[in-house]
């Protein structure tokens, strides 16, 4: 018996610094064991518990960001986890991506007819699993946050069980999954043996110690090409990008949104911490790399999506090229890794990922409105004449539309600007103007839609379909999301400022 | 010192009336309508304000208004006013109302004025922006409206022409981004970051680095001119495009491409625009040939006057990189005269359209003898467009060929056939539109009606006082670019050659 033993002596835990991912927890514990031994709750029920828990957990985060810059950053459960701005800026956005998903959710199920209490109890521990990502200290605590977020995910995308899309979507996601999965454990064992610890904190100090012994040392570089391949395919960076399309289209819409928005951010906060903040030494060595994904990523994203039918297939592939705006940060960053100055490479991909993790979720509630019950109607056709039937919603689609293609006054240009701004100081300017040519092609996909609300009458086999409806609740989500890209967009300097503390509290 | 902020009231005023309109019930036409005009027409009066409020004795920039916006990027909201942004200003002042007067949408006239009103601010604000990044801001936010009115008013192939507009002018605007970012970065040394255009004028950059910048504004500048060969988007826009579109089109919104050179390529990087300017001296005679020969050529009418603009506008970008103060006053006065009579003549080209529902010339003939009034405007406008001397157009562009010709001797000469072939091509069209007799079509075509009169009237005027008197305007003008000069002077050991005979 472990706890028998005398010898072995736990990390003190501080509690508190640990409630948000408890809350989560918490929550999804009762939505798992109370939602199966109840009766069905009342509407909108599971939804609201799920979302007050996001929201609980966010609120506080608040506290605790209090707490770090008083009492500074630190690591937590015997040096499992950090405990920085960094895992603060990470855990608000994907609680707040927890929030507004539940919204749409809610309504989606009730068409579907497939309401309980499943789906957010998977939410809420894919949002755990994202936060570990982010916050983790230690390859393989990373690891066990990866595992499960990514189980839930593939439950999730297999979750509507009347569309065979759908489950097809979950096997897919699962295979490939796996594999990634495989690769990234290799990765991990590889670093294992070059640096004697998993502990980023032990892995840095082993190289401050020993580096020119080791500098070609194949071991530590297959690691580190392991441990970006398996992060990579969970950012959906390309070439490891060939699931997306197929598992965004098949899942069912509001979970697209969610793998869109937590699931990038949960894998470019883990590629952030192990490449910048654990891999210093090697940043020569992985920078083209990150060069040369981030570039493949932003011009075959942005090309792909044009010629797609499909507005889930071109969301996927824009965030695919969205991903890559997120590499330039990371690439941007890497000049700068283990230095005290630390640039403005991270936070700008933070930056990024927060605001586009807003964007898409809005833009997926538009098209899980549109898609209709069985929620198949979603090619382009299907946004014909949106802007007559309802003006509202073909408005909020728009300015979402316009903020993914960069436009000033939006959320999106800030993030695009902080990107490129990022990769200018450090003198990237090739990779600065392929971004911003690749956007352009992006923005053609973005018109396409637009000119399919406005512009093009009613497609006549939309005729035979029911009636787009706007639930309460996703009209909310989408309003929320729609105020935040334009409050933003008008006034970015405190987001800005917050970012920026993810590295200056260093 | 005055401290109402009037050259943001200039882009708040535009704003807070197109969400007014927006806001407003679809069932209620008139009110929007007036809620539209009324707008536009104050925006008009504060423009024409800050005209007689203007000091013309100073060159520098007037009416600053500077408050910080995104701190930790370093960017205000920084606006100013100078003689070479002044006329724009005002042009875009008056134009907005005659055109929302004067042209008919047909339908929806509620997100047509909304977004007609958010162009204004956009157009106005900038004109005015004294930051790179709110310069790109509104440079960027202008593309929208001006999207929209192409995709939703325009003609038969308005969405593929809506839709090479956007995206040209985005793959410039890319260049630009990349270019702001890294000019701010070099400009600032040590100091904090800033994207203040004053600022960043002091700065020196090494030949090499103010080359590349200079290429990464002016490729956005060129296509927004547009610049022989990155015109392809000018003719399907501003054919497909509404009329009202095509009027603050050409009439406006070319003039960025010339204005920002000005401001931004020539002022910031005045080593690379001379060491460059071989290149676009050559490019824009081309533009002035080609564009005439182009529109030569044309059987549509409104295709026509879209080459003529880029004739027109090669005429500017000589004055420009000829680099001296006449040539650039010339250029500058260019931008609104051409503003002026291009306007006019795509409102003209619009009722034309209204009433015979076409644009072929050939199916046009004898209009003068069914509309005299008609014809006899079309004629004044068209011979200011030429360059007629006793009309803008001749002020313009004879200031620009005499202001060259110092510096750019054989580009000059062969530009100054450009202005026959502009003879050429309007006469031409001229002739086959209006002279004849009427055929059964054309009998029934309709007089000048009082609301078209009252529309054009005011751009006739202005095409008349200043081919008379252009002193007031080059007197408002000429600090600023005298100026401008000094500043390309001190920074490249440049020196402005001085006529020899009499001026003007």
């Amino acid at each position: 018996m472990i706890a028998a033993d005398p010898t072995l002596i736990g990390p003190s835990v501080n509690w508190f610094a640990l409630s948000p991912m408890l809350v989560l927890l918490g929550a999804a514990m009762v939505l798992l064991v109370v939602g199966a031994l109840t009766p069905r709750w009342p509407r909108h029920l599971y939804a609201l518990f799920a979302s007050a828990a996001g929201l609980a957990a966010m609120i506080l985060c608040l506290f605790l960001w209090h707490d770090i810059t008083t009492g500074g950053p630190r690591t937590l459960v015997g040096n499992a986890l950090r405990f920085d701005i960094f895992s603060m800026i990470i855990t608000i956005t994907i609680t707040g991506s927890v929030v507004l998903v539940a919204f749409v959710t809610d309504d989606y199920l009730r068409r579907e007819e497939l309401e309980g209490p499943e789906v957010y109890a998977l939410y809420l521990l894919a949002a755990i699993g994202g936060i570990v990502m982010g916050s983790a200290n230690d390859l393989i605590v990373l690891f066990l946050g990866l595992e499960i977020m990514s189980i839930a995910f593939y439950v999730m995308a297999a979750s509507h069980r009347k569309r065979i899309e759908s489950q097809e979507s979950g096997i897919k996601y699962f295979i490939l999954g796996g594999f990634s999965s495989a690769f990234f454990l290799y990765g991990i064992a590889m670093v294992y043996g070059s640096a004697g610890s998993t502990n980023y904190s032990n892995i840095v100090a082993t190289f401050n110690a020993n580096v020119p012994a080791v500098r070609h040392d194949a071991f530590i570089l297959a690691g580190v090409g392991l441990l970006i391949v398996g992060l990579g395919f969970k950012a959906a960076a390309v070439p490891f990008h060939f699931w997306t399309p197929d598992v965004y289209q098949g899942a069912p819409t509001p979970v697209t949104s969610f793998m869109a928005s937590v699931g990038k951010v949960a894998a470019f906060g883990a590629m952030l911490r192990v490449l910048i903040f654990a891999l210093p030494h090697w940043r020569d060595d992985y920078r083209p790399i990150v060069w040369a994904i981030a570039v493949l990523t932003v011009v075959v994203g942005s090309t792909m999506a044009v010629v797609q039918t499909n507005v889930k297939r071109m969301l996927a592939f824009s965030s695919v090229s969205h991903a890559g705006f997120i590499l330039i940060g990371v690439e941007a960053a890497a000049h700068r890794a283990g230095q005290p100055d630390a640039g403005d490479g991270v936070p700008a991909a933070l930056l990024y990922m927060l605001l586009y993790s807003v964007l898409v979720i809005g833009t997926f509630a538009v098209v899980t409105m549109v898609a209709r019950t069985g929620d198949s109607a979603t090619e382009l056709s299907a946004f014909r004449g949106l802007g007559k039937s309802h003006p509202m919603v073909a408005v909020a689609m728009t300015v979402l539309l316009l903020a993914q293609a960069g436009v000033p006054l939006t959320s999106g240009f800030v993030a695009k600007f902080g990107v490129i701004q990022a990769a200018v100081e450090e003198h990237s300017y090739a990779i600065a103007i392929i971004a911003m040519v690749a956007s352009v092609i992006a923005a053609f996909l973005y018109l396409r839609i637009m000119v399919s609300m406005w512009v093009t009458e009613p497609d006549s086999g939309d005729a035979g379909r029911e009636p787009i409806r706007v639930p309460l609740w996703t009209g909310v989500a989408l309003a929320l999301s729609v105020g935040f890209t334009l409050a933003i967009g008008l006034y970015p300097s405190w987001l800005i400022d917050a970012t920026k503390a993810a590295v200056a509290a260093k | 010192m005055i401290s109402f902020p009037i050259l943001t009231m200039l882009v708040l005023v535009p704003t807070v009336g197109s969400i007014l309109v927006a806001a407003f019930s679809n069932r209620r036409p008139e009110w929007v309508k007036l809620i539209g005009l009324l707008t536009s027409v104050l925006t008009g009066a504060l423009s024409i304000w800050v005209v007689a409020a203007f000091d013309k004795s100073n060159g520098d920039f007037q009416f600053v208004s500077m408050h910080p916006w995104i701190k930790p990027w370093g960017i205000s909201w920084h606006l100013g006013i100078d003689g070479i942004s002044l006329f724009l200003v005002l042009l875009t002042g008056v134009l907005f109302p005659l055109v929302i007067a004067g042209t008919d949408p047909h339908h929806d006239h509620k997100r047509y004025l909304a977004w007609m009103l958010l162009l204004e601010a956009g157009l106005m604000g900038s004109f005015i922006s004294l930051d790179l990044f709110l310069f790109f801001v509104f440079f960027e936010i202008v593309l929208v409206p001006m999207y929209f009115l192409i995709a939703g008013w325009g003609y038969e192939g308005r969405v593929y022409a809506a839709t090479k507009f956007f995206l040209f002018t985005l793959v410039g605007s890319a260049f630009m981004l990349v270019g702001i970012i890294a000019t701010a970065f070099l400009a600032k040394g040590n100091g904090p970051l800033t994207f203040d255009l004053i600022e960043i004028a002091k700065a020196d950059f090494a030949p090499a680095t103010g080359r590349w910048l200079f290429f990464a504004f002016a490729v956005a500048f060129a296509v927004k001119v547009p610049i022989f060969p990155l015109h392809t988007w000018l003719p399907d826009a501003h054919t497909q495009a509404p009329t009202g579109g095509s009027v603050i089109l050409a009439g406006v919104m070319l003039k960025l491409g010339t204005y920002g050179l000005l401001r931004f390529g020539v002022y910031l990087f005045p080593e690379a625009a001379r060491w460059s300017r071989s290149l676009w001296l050559t490019l824009a005679v081309i533009g002035i040939i080609y564009g005439a020969i182009a529109a030569t050529m044309q059987k549509d009418l409104k295709r026509l006057v879209a080459y003529s603009s880029v004739a027109h506008l090669g005429f500017i970008v000589l004055g420009i990189f000829a680099m001296t103060t006449q040539s650039i006053s010339g250029g500058v006065m260019q931008n609104i005269n051409h503003g002026v009579s291009t306007g006019a003549l795509f409102l003209l080209v619009g009722m034309i359209y209204e009433r015979r529902h076409t644009r072929q010339i050939s199916e046009l003939k004898g209009l003068q003898k069914v509309a005299p009034i008609f014809a006899g405007v079309f004629m004044v406008v068209m011979l200011s467009s030429i360059g007629v001397p006793g009309l803008n157009g001749f002020v313009g562009e004879y200031l620009v060929l005499i202001g060259s010709f110092l510096t750019a001797r054989w580009w000059t000469v062969v530009a100054a056939t450009g202005v026959i072939l502009a003879a050429l091509y309007l006469l031409w069209a001229y002739q086959r539109v209006f002279h004849g007799e009427p055929d059964e079509a054309n009998k029934g075509f309709a007089e000048l009606k009082v609301r078209e009169a009252a529309v054009l009237l005011p751009l006739v005027g202005v095409i008349v006082f200043t081919g008379l008197y252009p002193k007031p305007m080059l007197d408002r003008i000429e600090p600023s670019v005298k100026k401008l000069i000094e500043h390309v002077s001190e920074k490249t050991s440049y020196v402005e050659a001085q006529p020899t005979g009499a001026t003007p």
